[in-house]
C-alpha cells in the first residue's frame, strides 16, 4: 500500500469507521441539521442537545465512505462539552487539516485526518458532518451541502 | 461498413491512452459507462477537420463553407444509417443523451401534455431521463407514474404494464439498458404496447448505443437520445431521433440563427427538422468526430461488441459471487457489458479509492440512480464497465484488488 493511502486509512480512522461511537439519534435532541454530498450522495444527520450555549449531547446517522463516517465519530468526541465558538474554532482546525495536511500538536485524535490532504476529491467527505453540526449549532434550517462550501 | 476481424486484432493499439502506467500499475480502464476511450481514427477525424476543413456551415457561399457543410450534413446521414432511421431529417444534433431528452420534455411536452396527463417512466431510470420529466410534469399539470423494478434482479416488472398503461399515459420514457444494473430491457415490446395505445415512446440510448446494434425501426420507438462519449466519440455531441411526423408537429425549444425561414419583428417562422431544433451555430466539428466512430464501431461490428462486453460483464458477474460479503445486483442471465455491487461494511467510495492505487478505474456512488438506489435499499455500489479494448486479464486484476481491499477493511459484517 502507498504511504498517500495508508495516511488516509490510518489506524483511528478505520476504528472510528467499524466502530462508529455516538451514532443513532439523541431522544433528548433539541437540535438537528442534515447534510448532503451530493456528488457521491453521501448523507449526515447530526443531533445535538444544547444546554445554553454548550453542547450537552452530540449524535450522528448517516451513510458514506469510511472517511465520512470516521470523521463524523470522532467529530462527535469531540464537540461535546463544547460551546459554539469552541466547535467554530475546532473546525477551522480541522479544515486545516484536511486542506494543508498539517498536524497541529495538540489536535489528539483529529490530526489523524491529514492524510484526506492528498486526496482532494475526499476532503467534502470529512467535512460533511462538521457542516450539518455547524449548521445546527446556529439553527439553520437549510440542508448542509458540500456544493455550498469551500472545502 | 462490414464487420471485419481484422479490426479486433491488435485494438488496444487504437487507444493510446490505455498505454500508461497509474500509480504503477498498467492502466486498467473500467469506467466505460461513465465515458469510454476514444480511437485514434475518431481523433484524427476531429483533428483532420480543424486542420483543413473547418468553417461554419450552411449559408456559406465560399468552398470551405461548402465542404464544412457536406462533412456535417454527412455525419448526419451516418448517424441515420447507423441507428435505421428513415431520413436524415430524423436526426438532430445536440450535446448528448440529456439534451436530447430536454429537447422533448421542453418542445413535446407543453405542446401535448395537460392536467390529468400521466408521463409514465421506470425506476431504473438515470437522472436524465427522469429530472427533464419531472419539469415537463411541474410546467404542464401532468403527473408521473414509474413501472417498478422486480428487486435486486432488476428486471422491469412487465406484469405491471397492464394496471400503469392506462388512457391518461401520453408518453413512456424508458432506458435501453440500465447503466447501474446492466439490464437488457425488452425496447421493442415496450413500444408495441405503447403504439397500440397511442402513447408516445422515448428510448434512453446512452448505455447501448456503443455496445449493441440499435435499429429505430426495428425498435419502433418515436424519439430515441444518446451521447457520443458513450461510443468511441467525443464528448460535446449526441443526437435525439424523432419520428418526422412528430418532429413536423413540434416547436422549437430553443431561438436563433439557423432554425428560421423567416424573421420578423413581431414574429418569425421556422425551418423543419433538423433546423428547427439546432439553432446557433451547431456543433459541426464533433459531429464530424461522431460519425467517425460509427465507422469505427461498424468495423468491429456491433453484435460482435454486444458479445465481448456482454461476455466480459458475465465473466466478471460470476467471479465476484465468489467474494465474501459481496451483493451483486442486475440480471443472472443476459447483461450489457457492465456490473454493479456492494459489499457489507465497505463503502462504495472506499473500494474507488483502493482500485485506483492499482491502476484500476472504477466507479462507486449512486451512478445516478438515486430512485433507484433507495428502492433497492443502497446507498452506492461499485460499477465495473467494459468495452472493446477490455481484456479477460482485467477482470483478474479486479478481482484480485477486491480481495485485498476486503482483507484490509474485513472482517465484514
Amino acid at each position: 500500500m502507498s504511504a498517500d493511502l495508508s495516511d488516509l486509512y490510518q489506524n483511528v480512522i478505520l476504528d472510528h469507521n467499524r466502530r462508529p461511537r455516538n451514532r443513532g439519534r439523541i431522544p433528548t435532541a433539541n437540535r438537528s441539521a442534515h447534510g448532503d454530498n451530493p456528488s457521491c450522495g453521501d448523507q449526515c444527520d447530526v443531533y445535538l442537545r444544547l444546554d445554553g450555549d454548550r453542547i450537552a449531547e452530540i449524535s450522528f446517522d448517516g451513510s458514506g465512505c469510511a472517511i465520512s463516517q470516521a470523521s463524523a465519530s470522532l467529530m462527535t468526541t469531540q464537540l461535546k462539552g463544547k460551546t459554539a465558538s469552541e466547535a467554530e474554532g475546532l473546525y477551522k482546525k480541522f479544515h486545516e487539516i484536511v486542506t494543508t495536511g498539517k498536524e497541529p500538536e495538540d489536535m489528539s485524535d483529529l490530526g489523524a485526518f491529514a492524510g484526506v490532504h492528498a486526496f482532494p476529491a475526499r476532503i467534502k467527505c470529512a467535512t460533511l458532518s462538521w457542516h450539518a453540526a455547524l449548521n445546527a449549532l446556529h439553527g439553520d434550517p437549510a440542508p448542509a451541502t458540500t456544493e455550498s462550501h469551500k472545502d | 461498413m462490414s464487420p471485419t476481424p481484422a479490426a479486433w486484432e491488435r485494438i488496444r493499439d487504437q487507444f493510446p491512452i490505455l498505454d500508461q502506467k497509474v500509480n504503477g500499475h498498467p492502466l486498467v480502464y473500467l469506467d466505460n459507462a461513465a465515458t469510454t476511450q476514444k480511437p485514434i481514427a475518431v481523433v484524427n477525424a476531429l483533428d483532420r477537420f480543424y486542420a483543413r476543413d473547418n468553417s461554419n456551415v450552411h449559408r456559406g457561399l465560399h468552398a470551405l463553407s461548402m465542404r464544412s457543410t457536406d462533412l456535417y450534413e454527412g455525419a448526419r446521414s451516418r448517424v441515420k444509417t447507423f441507428i435505421n432511421a428513415r431520413e436524415p431529417e430524423e436526426i438532430i444534433f445536440t450535446r448528448g443523451t440529456t439534451e436530447s431528452i430536454n429537447l422533448v420534455a421542453a418542445s413535446w411536452g407543453p405542446a401535448n401534455l395537460k392536467k390529468g396527463d400521466v408521463i409514465l417512466l421506470t425506476e431504473m431510470e438515470h437522472h436524465s431521463n427522469l429530472v427533464p420529466w419531472q419539469l415537463a410534469a411541474q410546467r404542464t399539470g401532468a403527473t408521473l407514474r414509474y413501472l417498478p423494478v422486480t428487486g435486486d434482479e432488476g428486471l422491469l416488472d412487465l406484469s405491471a404494464l397492464d394496471r400503469l398503461l392506462t388512457p391518461e399515459v401520453k408518453l413512456f420514457a424508458f432506458t435501453h439498458v440500465s447503466n447501474t444494473l446492466g439490464t437488457i430491457n425488452p425496447v421493442a415490446e415496450l413500444c408495441a404496447r405503447a403504439r397500440k395505445l397511442g402513447i408516445v415512446t422515448v428510448i434512453d440510448a446512452a448505455q447501448s448505443i456503443g455496445h449493441m446494434p440499435v435499429d429505430v425501426q426495428a425498435i419502433g420507438c418515436d424519439f430515441l437520445a444518446f451521447s457520443g462519449h458513450k461510443m468511441a466519440s467525443v464528448t460535446g455531441i449526441g443526437a435525439l431521433y424523432g419520428r418526422r411526423a412528430l418532429l413536423d408537429a413540434m416547436p422549437p425549444w430553443q431561438g436563433g440563427g439557423g432554425m428560421i425561414s423567416s424573421v420578423d419583428f413581431l414574429e418569425s417562422r421556422w425551418k423543419p427538422s433538423p433546423e428547427r431544433f439546432e439553432a446557433g451555430t451547431p456543433n459541426f466539428g464533433d459531429a464530424v468526430a461522431l460519425g467517425a466512430s460509427c465507422d469505427f464501431l461498424d468495423l468491429l461490428g456491433r453484435d460482435e461488441i454486444r458479445r465481448h462486453d456482454g461476455d466480459l460483464a458475465r465473466e466478471a458477474r460470476d467471479r465476484l459471487a465468489e467474494l465474501p460479503g459481496i451483493r451483486i445486483i442486475g440480471p443472472k442471465g443476459e447483461r450489457g457489458g457492465l456490473v454493479s455491487f456492494a459489499f457489507s461494511g465497505v463503502h462504495a467510495h472506499d473500494v474507488v479509492t483502493f482500485a485506483d492505487e492499482d491502476g484500476i478505474a472504477l466507479r462507486g456512488g449512486h451512478h445516478c440512480n438515486q430512485p433507484l438506489m433507495k428502492r433497492l435499499g443502497l446507498t452506492s455500489t461499485v460499477r465495473a464497465s467494459f468495452y472493446v479494448y477490455n481484456e479477460r486479464r482485467e477482470i483478474d486484476a479486479l478481482v484480485a484488488s477486491m480481495r485485498r481491499t476486503i482483507k484490509f477493511f474485513g472482517p465484514l459484517d
